[in-house]
């Protein structure tokens, strides 16, 4: 009797469960058929097109003319990564009411965007992320006739860009590197500028940096690291390569792998060396009492060089308003004002002109050397070994 | 063993508690007040002191995001606290007092949200959303989006099961004779719960309503994954900073938060010990 | 309502249905008890079932599925490898990790959470609220600046060790930590402790221990003997509400462990998240739960025999 209740209520369960899968369940079921290659892209998660093929990559480019608006704008951005009164002013130029909702890591929106229905117009992945999307089928590819901005972008930017080639789903918003900050109070000046003063335990210790390190806590930013102290390819896919990498990773005389606050431990004292993203160092080395105390730097081996783009979702409420934003922000004003707000590097070459001096100068938000700088790329499968490598190099 | 050493005993078992209490007061406000300090910082860390400032008060009277944010919060904290309070302890009542069909499958089911990992509820809320409004959609052509509803509905699922085992502790092993007797003596069941089964499990359900409550305030991964646009909590809010840095400004959210909940914790205190003052003379009078 | 009705394992057996009258009576009794109980319990278990049991099922549809290259999900190839991966000795390393941590957490939280509950249980009704709500206040601010308030107690030259310093015992490095972990876990998971550790205290009948002083003549003896048991319902679900959520914290464990201990809560958040591997994500919850559900029940029926 106690195993037929049992039976009653998991037969219930499971008959709602079928309801509620029942929408991409018919879809699987095509596809194992005819036996597709598991890549194919209409495998995406939560593809809820339901009757139609999901989104290939080159998906439906909307049909918007300049400036054109269709509704308000609900834009999906890093946190504190534009001035709240360029979207004030984008509201009054256009009579459209921005919402922006702000996401810690391109990991956690991507899922978000890729079940569909998420409500967003306008996200700005990293570079990495753009394949990804594009893969997935989760972003459209853009009407560059109603962004005539477009244009004001280097010609780097436009194209040849590894994970968008020709830029026909994302417009570049800003880019800068990962590299190392460095307390000189610590270590005085004369330090190599060196992954080695991470990975080398006598270097670190040399320049009292031993224990006193903290690393990203990202698989493929720190093992890239090590991969470049090593002199390869930090999207390498060889597995010995990786080996060697997350074995000097869990050598390396390391306090923490910090994401969050490792600018602030560094300022703090907590840490010597941090490793991190630029324009978060210049902040917090900004509101030091002697700025002069910190520096930041890409190590000699090379380093990370990413770019977050703008790009629209593939199910996108208001596609139209989001090129005439992608437009706004493309503006060489605006591209500036970006800038001169956060420190990141533009890709605007228009901008340029009205980027603050100081910012345009530096060499360490304008390398003048980019040749040994590579972006991460999707390694597909492969980024399981990065994952696994790293937590087994963390301990 | 003696009088003298017993009482001796029992005067360092009651030093002992007394300390006790002490240590866990200090254990848990020191955080705090660290954090209450730190929101009169200059300094934009909030590991650094920055010299006395109340620009951080002033930033978030003109916040109107975090504003929102908060808004968002303490709405979706108290609707998903009353609900699943009633229904976690009509769960609570039904599982510790009565048998009936279903009942293995249901206790089972309840401790599962207490289990699950933070992300992986996240995730399959996500799936069960979309794919949800997705069917709504093709069968009845009915367009739903995530926000405040669906952000509601998934603490809802959560703190049931919170509620119910806080509830539980407190019936389990009660005596259920006061309730029959009371059952007796009252007629209708209804009044016999309203006059003695609550009264007896009140404090089970006030613990379980706090931790609801706390539960739903600090709610991070499946709020990001189940909210729509402008329906961001302040946890969620806060934690999109973590890669940008947590500026003191949210200490300030914290202690004004903090504030507000203090002034009405207070004030039901007062309501209470009037109603318990009220309830002394009764009897005299 | 019978004592014999509370028995969850009890079953009518229908060959004695037409037995004599007071029989019948009873089984109409329990009937109708059984549909009250079902009235009162169908709210809950209709939502649960709708919007945790089903969301729970599309899960456990995807942890057979496959990772395709690009890192999302094909419903397609149903396998088991996503099972077969948490045999690989790096799950292993982490799962023994955590449950010592949660464990360490727990007993903590127990030690330091069982007399506060005791004192707050046996005061007066404003005292045990007044109690009872500070205890859950400082969780009513946010818990990411919470954490950071901790790493700034526990960061070199912070409140902790100066103090320590002042006193003679030399700095104390505690940040990045196993310690920091802990301390972050028992802060954060206290509240859960203290809750349902109250709710059974309270409720405890005090003439019981004030015979049991006589019987035994000694406080300890009678609180080991009457107190304690009285309570063992509070331990066990204040014990499962820590340890639990302990097991699956990445939080804390992050930004006061600095990364260092991969606990299970970091590992699915690394599968879902940055590896985007749903499928393996999915599996490792899934058996965490069924070992969690099946252990909690264990523990709550052996527990229930003690009362």
């Amino acid at each position: 009797m106690i195993s037929k209740r049992k039976m009653v209520a998991s037969a219930v369960i499971a008959s709602l469960a079928l309801a509620a899968c029942g929408g991409d369940d018919d879809e699987p079921a095509a596809d194992d058929s005819a036996d597709e290659p598991a890549a194919e892209p209409s495998d995406e998660p939560a593809d809820d097109s339901g009757d139609e093929p999901a989104a290939e990559p080159a998906g439906d480019v909307p049909e918007c003319a300049v400036d054109e608006v269709d509704g308000d704008l609900f834009l999906y951005n890093w946190a504190e990564y534009i001035d709240p009164e360029l979207l004030t002013a984008f509201e009054t130029q256009y009579g459209v009411k921005v919402t922006q909702d702000t996401y810690d890591s391109n990991e956690a929106m991507q899922p978000i965007i890729s079940a569909g229905n998420s409500g967003y117009d306008v996200i700005v992945p990293s570079d990495y992320m753009v394949s990804i999307l594009i893969a997935n089928g989760d972003i459209l590819p853009l009407n560059k006739d109603a962004i005539p901005n477009y244009s004001n972008l280097a010609p780097d930017f436009q194209s040849g860009l590894p994970y968008d080639p020709e830029g026909a789903y994302a417009a570049p918003y800003q880019w800068g590197t990962t590299g190392l900050g460095v307390d000189k109070a610590v270590t005085g000046e004369d330090f190599p500028r060196s992954w080695a003063l991470v990975f080398d335990q006598a270097t670190a210790e040399q320049y009292g940096a031993a224990g006193s390190i903290s690393l990203l806590n990202d698989p493929r930013e720190t093992l890239g690291a090590a991969l470049k102290y090593l002199g390869y390819s930090l999207n390498s896919t060889s597995e010995e390569e990786l080996n060697e990498a997350k074995e000097l990773v869990a050598n390396a005389p390391i306090q923490a792998f910090d994401s969050d606050g490792y600018d602030e431990n560094l300022a703090t004292g907590q840490t010597v060396v941090a490793h991190g993203y630029s324009g978060n160092f210049f902040v917090q080395f900004a509101e030091a009492d002697d700025p002069s105390q910190y520096e930041y730097f890409v190590p000699a081996e090379g380093g990370t060089r990413w770019v977050d783009n703008m790009a629209v979702v593939h199910d996108a409420p208001h596609p139209c308003t989001a090129h005439t934003f992608i437009n706004f922000i493309l503006d060489a004003e605006n591209g500036a004002a970006l800038t001169n707000w956060n420190y990141y590097a533009s890709p605007n070459a228009a901008a340029e002109a009205s980027i603050l001096p100081e910012i345009l100068e530096d060499p360490a938000i304008y390398p003048e050397d980019i040749s040994k700088l590579e972006f991460i790329s999707d390694t597909g499968d492969y980024e399981i070994n990065f994952s696994d490598a790293f937590i087994e190099a963390k301990g | 063993m003696s009088e003298a050493s017993s009482a001796q005993a029992r005067g360092l078992a009651k030093w002992g508690l007394n300390l006790n209490v002490v240590l866990v007061l200090v254990f848990l406000y020191a955080p705090i007040v660290l954090l209450t300090i730190y929101s009169f910082s200059g300094a934009r860390n909030p590991g650094q002191w920055g010299g006395f400032t109340l620009d951080w008060y002033r930033a978030l009277g003109d916040d109107t995001r975090v504003q929102d944010a908060i808004w968002v919060s303490v709405k979706v904290a108290l609707v998903s606290t009353v609900v699943s309070v009633v229904l976690g302890t009509m769960a609570a009542l039904a599982l510790e007092r009565f048998t009936f069909r279903g009942k293995k499958v249901f206790d089972a089911l309840l401790y599962l949200p207490i289990i699950i990992p933070d992300v992986t509820m996240a995730v399959m809320m996500l799936l069960f959303f979309t794919q949800a409004f997705d069917l709504l959609d093709d069968w009845f052509g009915l367009r739903i989006a995530k926000g405040f509803a669906t952000i509601v509905v998934s603490h809802i699922a959560f703190n049931i099961a919170f509620v119910s085992v806080v509830v539980r502790a407190r019936i389990a092993g009660m005596d259920a004779t006061l309730e029959q007797a009371a059952a007796d003596l009252y007629a209708t069941r209804w009044r016999a719960f309203v006059h003695v089964t609550l009264p007896q499990i009140m404090p089970g359900v006030l613990g379980g309503a706090l931790l609801a409550l706390t539960l739903s305030l600090d709610d991070v991964v499946v709020t990001q994954f189940v909210a729509g646009p402008g329906s961001t909590t302040l946890p969620v809010y806060v934690f999109s900073l973590i890669r940008k840095g947590v500026t003191p400004l949210i200490n300030a959210v914290s202690v004004v938060m903090l504030a507000a909940s203090l002034v009405l914790v207070i004030g039901s205190l007062f309501a209470q010990r009037a109603n318990e003052g009220r309830r002394r003379r009764e009897p005299a009078a | 309502m019978s004592a014999e009705s509370l028995d969850p394992l009890d079953v009518v057996d229908p060959a004695h249905e037409h037995h004599h009258l007071g029989e019948q009576v009873e089984r109409r009794l329990r009937k109708s008890e059984r549909r009250r109980g079902l009235l009162l319990a169908l709210p809950a278990f209709a939502y649960m079932v709708l919007f945790f049991a089903v969301p729970l099922v599309i899960v456990l549809v995807y942890s057979f599925a496959t990772r395709t290259s690009s890192g999302s999900v094909a419903l397609s190839g149903w396998n088991l490898d996503s099972y077969r991966k948490l045999g690989e000795p790096i799950v292993r390393n982490v799962v023994f990790r955590s449950a010592w941590l949660a464990a360490i957490t727990t007993v903590a939280c127990l030690v330091i959470g069982y007399p506060f509950a005791y004192f707050t249980a046996t005061r007066r009704p404003l005292v045990r609220n007044l109690l009872l709500v500070s205890v859950m206040i400082p969780f009513w601010t946010n818990f990411l600046v919470r954490n950071y308030a901790w790493r700034l107690l526990l960061s070199t030259g912070g409140p902790i060790s100066s103090a320590t310093e002042a006193i003679g015992l030399g700095e104390t490095d505690l940040l990045f930590t196993r310690t920091a972990v802990v301390l972050g876990l028992t802060y954060s998971f206290l509240p859960f402790m203290i809750l349902p550790l109250y709710a059974s205290i309270e409720r405890i009948d005090w003439r019981l221990v004030e015979a049991s002083r006589d019987l035994y003549s000694n406080g300890w003896k009678s609180f080991t003997k009457i107190v304690f048991p009285l309570s063992l319902p509070g331990v066990i679900a204040g014990s499962i509400l820590v340890f639990v959520p302990s097991l699956g914290a990445y939080v804390t464990p992050e930004i006061l462990g600095g990364g260092r201990e991969t606990m299970l809560g970091s590992y699915i958040v690394t599968q879902f998240l940055t590896a985007r591997n749903w499928p393996v994500g999915a599996s490792v919850s899934f058996v965490l739960m069924a070992v969690m559900l099946s252990a909690t029940i264990v523990y709550f029926r052996s527990g229930g025999k003690n009362l």
